[in-house]
C-alpha cells in the first residue's frame, strides 16, 4: 500500500538529506521583519546547549506540571469536572465538530480538482525530500497506526451488535440504543453494511481531512511563505504581525498541550493494550511493573530514534511498521474469509458513500448516542491530534504538489482504512455470524484483536506481530511527537540542540507513567479531547489561510 | 600538499568559528589551496534564511567576503536536510567526497562527558573520512 499514488508526473524520489537541491523556483514569500528564533533564549546550563522560545516553553511546561500535580493530588475533585466538561462538549457542541469536519473534507476534496492543486510545496521547482514509500509510511504511522490495531476488530463488531439490536426508546422519548442512524434490527446483511460504513466513516475521509488541512496550511506557510513551522504561522493572513506576540504564543501553547496530552494518553493506553496482549500470549502479568517497564522501553527506543533523526530513525521505523502491518493484513485476508473480504471492500465502499450524507449530517440527528458518543468523540480526538500529525506531515512533504499531497494524505490513507477495516471487521463478524464464535464479542476491548487471531492459524506468530505493531506504532508516534513539540517550543526551529528532543521524549514517558499509576489517564484523555474544541476553530482558520495562501502562489509547471 | 580545503560553517554562529576561519586563511595561502565553505540548512525556514535558496546566497556572500581576506579561490556547497541536527555528521562526511576535499578544517568543543551520548561533530567526521581533518578548539591562539 506504500505504492506511488496516481500522480500526473511521477518523479524519481530523491535520497532525502544529501546533495544540492535544485533551484527552488518561484514562491511567494510573505514580507515580514520577524526573524525566526528572535524571541528565543539560548544558553548552556551545565554544558547542555538549549535554544528555546522562552514564553511558549515556559508557559507550556508550567501549566503541564500544574495539571499533573492537580490531577494526581485532587483526583476525586478533578475527575467529575473533566467528565462534565467532556459530556458538555459532545452533547452541546457535537454539531460543531461534525460541521467543522465536513468543511475540512469538502475543502480538501475540492482543492484536488482546482488549479490550486498545481502549486508545489516549497516553490515551483522544489524536489521531494523523501521517496514515496518512506513518505507514505510516515504519514500513515503518525496518523492512525495504533488506532487501527485497537479498533480494527472492536469497532465493526460493536456497531454490528448495536445495529442488530435496533432502536430502543427511553421513558423520556430519547433513544437509549447506540445504533448508527436507524439501526438495522434483525437484518443481518443490513447491519453488517451499516456497521462497516459507520466504522469506515470514522477512519476514512474525515480524520484525514483534518490532518490534510493542518498539514497543508503549515506546509504552505512554512515552505512557500517562509514563516516558522509552528501553528501560529497559519494565522498570519488574519492577525498579521500580531502572530509574533501573545495571540501567537497562545496558539502555540495550545498546540503543545494537544500534542503532549494526546501522546501521553496514547502512550498510557497503548501500554495497557500491549501489556494485555503480553499477558494473553505469554502469561506475563500485566501489572503496574509491566506497564512501567513497557513505557520506559518504548520511550528509550523512541529516544534512540529521535537521536538518529527523521531520515534514519522515524522513517525507518515507519517503514518496518508498514511492512509488518501489510503482512498482517495480507495474512488476515488470505486465511480469513477471502472472498467475503474481497467483495466486502467494494460493498463497504459503496455502503460508505451511500451512508456518508446521513452519517455526517451535523443537525437533526436522532441517533444522539452514536453521533455524539462515537462520531463527535472521534472528531474531537482527531482534531486534537491534528496539530501533531499535521505538523509532522508538513515537515516531510516539501517538494510535493498540493494535488499530490491531498491525494496521498486524504484519498490513499482513507482507502487503506477501508481495506484494513474490511479485512479485520469482516473476519471478526464472520466468526460471530457464520461460525458462531462469540469469544471475540465477549473479550475486553484491548484483547479483541488477539481473540480474533486465536481463531485463525499461526496464532502465536500473528499475535506476536500484533503486539510488536502496537509497540512500534507507539514508538513512531512518540518520536515524531517529540520532534513536533520541540520545534513548537523552539519558535519553529527544527535545528534546535538535541538535548531538547531528549527532554520532551523523557517528559512524555514520565507523564504517562505518573498518570497511569496515579489514575489520571482518564482526565488526561478528556484534556486531550477538550483541546479539540479550540482547535476546530484553528482548523477553520487554516481552511481560510490555505485558500488565501494558495491564491497568491505560482503554479508548478 | 593540500589542494582543496573544506570548511563546514554555521552561519548562525559565525563568532564561534572565527579562530578556525583564521587557520583556514593561513593554510589556504600556505598551500595555495581552494577553500570550499559548506553549510547545512534545514528545509524549513530558520534564523539564517527563510528558504534554502536564500541560505545558498548568504553562504556565497560569506565565501566572497572570506576571499577578499585571504585571496585564495573559494567555492560553496549547501546541504539541505529535513533534519539537520541529526543528519549533520553524515551529511558532512558525504560532502567531503562530493566536493573532493583533501583537508577538512572545522571548529570543535573540548571533550566532555556528554560526548558519550552525543559525540562531537568534528570527532565523528574525523573517524569516518580518508581526508585529513584539522579540529580547532575554541579560543585557539589566545
Amino acid at each position: 500500500m506504500a505504492q506511488d499514488p496516481q500522480d500526473e508526473k511521477p518523479q524519481e524520489p530523491t535520497a532525502g538529506s544529501e546533495g544540492i537541491p535544485a533551484p527552488e523556483g518561484a514562491a511567494n514569500l510573505i514580507d515580514t521583519d520577524y526573524v525566526i528564533g528572535q524571541d528565543n533564549i539560548t544558553a548552556s546550563p551545565l554544558g547542555v546547549n538549549v535554544d528555546l522560545h522562552g514564553k511558549v516553553f515556559l508557559f507550556s511546561s508550567i501549566v503541564i506540571l500544574l495539571f499533573v500535580i492537580l490531577t494526581l493530588a485532587l483526583q476525586d475533585q478533578m475527575e467529575p469536572i473533566f467528565n462534565s466538561m467532556f459530556s458538555f462538549l459532545t452533547t452541546n457542541l457535537g454539531w460543531f465538530f461534525l460541521l467543522g469536519a465536513n468543511v475540512f473534507v469538502i475543502l480538501a476534496l475540492v482543492l484536488i480538482f482546482t488549479p490550486m492543486g498545481k502549486v508545489r510545496i516549497g516553490g515551483a521547482d522544489a524536489t521531494p525530500d523523501f521517496g514515496y514509500a518512506g513518505w507514505f509510511s510516515m504519514l500513515f504511522a503518525a496518523g492512525m497506526g495504533i488506532g487501527l490495531m485497537f479498533y480494527g476488530v472492536s469497532e465493526p463488531l460493536g456497531h454490528y451488535g448495536t445495529a442488530m439490536g435496533g432502536i430502543s426508546m427511553g421513558e423520556d422519548g430519547l433513544r437509549t440504543d447506540w445504533a448508527p442512524l436507524g439501526g438495522a434490527e434483525g437484518d443481518q446483511a443490513g447491519a453488517i453494511s451499516l456497521s462497516m460504513a459507520a466504522t469506515i466513516f470514522h477512519w476514512g475521509l474525515h480524520p484525514w481531512g483534518a490532518y490534510a488541512i493542518v498539514g497543508l496550511s503549515l506546509a504552505i506557510f512554512a515552505f512557500n511563505k517562509g514563516l516558522p513551522l509552528t501553528m501560529r504561522s497559519i494565522f498570519y493572513p488574519i492577525l498579521g504581525e500580531r502572530v509574533w506576540g501573545w495571540p501567537g504564543h497562545v496558539i502555540d501553547i495550545l498546540a503543545v498541550f494537544a500534542t503532549l496530552f494526546g501522546l501521553t494518553t496514547s502512550l498510557g493506553l497503548g501500554a495497557t493494550q500491549a501489556a494485555g496482549g503480553l499477558e494473553y500470549l505469554f502469561g506475563i502479568p500485566s501489572g503496574d511493573i509491566t506497564l512501567v517497564l513497557l513505557i520506559m522501553g518504548i520511550t528509550l527506543v523512541a529516544l534512540g530514534s529521535i537521536l538518529l533523526g527523521v531520515d534514519k530513525g522515524v522513517q525507518r521505523l515507519s517503514q518496518i511498521n508498514m511492512v509488518l502491518a501489510a503482512l498482517l493484513l495480507l495474512f488476515v485476508i488470505l486465511v480469513g474469509p477471502t472472498l467475503m473480504i474481497a467483495t466486502g471492500v467494494v460493498e463497504n465502499l459503496i455502503g460508505y458513500v451511500t451512508h456518508l450524507p446521513a452519517l455526517s449530517m451535523p443537525f437533526g440527528r436522532e441517533d444522539a448516542n452514536f453521533s455524539q458518543g462515537w462520531t463527535a468523540f472521534y472528531w474531537a480526538w482527531w482534531i486534537a491530534w491534528s496539530p501533531f500529525v499535521g505538523m509532522f506531515i508538513a515537515r516531510v512533504s516539501r517538494g510535493r504538489t498540493v494535488r499530490e499531497f491531498l491525494i496521498s494524505v486524504l484519498l490513499v490513507p482513507s482507502m487503506a482504512s477501508v481495506v484494513w477495516m474490511t479485512a479485520f471487521g469482516t473476519t471478526a463478524i464472520d466468526q460471530v455470524v457464520n461460525s458462531g464464535i462469540t469469544q471475540v464479542q465477549d473479550a475486553a476491548l484491548e484483547l479483541q484483536l488477539f481473540t480474533m487471531l486465536e481463531h485463525l492459524p499461526l496464532t502465536t506468530i500473528t499475535s506476536f506481530v500484533g503486539i510488536t505493531l502496537v509497540i512500534v506504532f507507539f514508538i513512531t508516534s512518540s518520536d515524531s511527537g517529540s520532534l513536533v513539540i520541540d520545534s513548537i517550543t523552539a519558535g519553529g526551529k527544527v535545528d534546535a540542540p538535541k538535548p531538547q528532543r531528549i527532554f520532551w521524549a523523557l517528559i512524555e514517558g514520565a507523564l504517562a507513567i505518573a498518570l497511569l499509576l496515579g489514575g489520571g489517564l482518564a482526565a488526561l484523555q478528556t484534556a486531550a479531547l477538550t483541546t479539540g474544541l479550540p482547535f476546530t476553530l484553528v482548523l477553520l482558520v487554516g481552511c481560510y489561510a490555505i485558500v488565501k495562501g494558495l491564491m497568491s502562489e505560482p503554479k508548478a509547471k | 600538499m593540500f589542494k582543496k580545503i573544506m570548511v563546514p560553517v554555521d552561519l548562525a554562529h559565525i563568532e564561534l568559528i572565527e579562530p578556525s576561519l583564521q587557520a583556514v586563511a593561513d593554510l589556504a595561502r600556505h598551500y595555495d589551496a581552494e577553500v570550499c565553505y559548506v553549510g547545512v540548512t534545514a528545509n524549513t525556514p530558520g534564523s539564517v534564511a527563510r528558504t534554502p535558496q536564500e541560505y545558498t546566497q548568504k553562504l556565497e556572500a560569506f565565501a566572497q567576503e572570506r576571499h577578499r581576506i585571504h585571496g585564495q579561490p573559494v567555492s560553496t556547497h549547501t546541504i539541505v536536510s529535513p533534519d539537520p541536527i541529526a543528519d549533520l555528521d553524515d551529511d558532512l562526511i558525504e560532502a567531503i567526497d562530493e566536493v573532493g576535499a583533501d583537508l577538512v578544517v572545522m571548529p570543535t568543543h573540548p571533550p566532555k562527558h556528554l560526548d558519550v551520548i552525543m559525540p562531537s561533530h568534528g570527532g565523528k567526521v574525523a573517524t569516518h573520512t580518508k581526508a585529513s581533518v584539522f579540529l580547532v578548539r575554541p579560543g585557539a591562539g589566545k
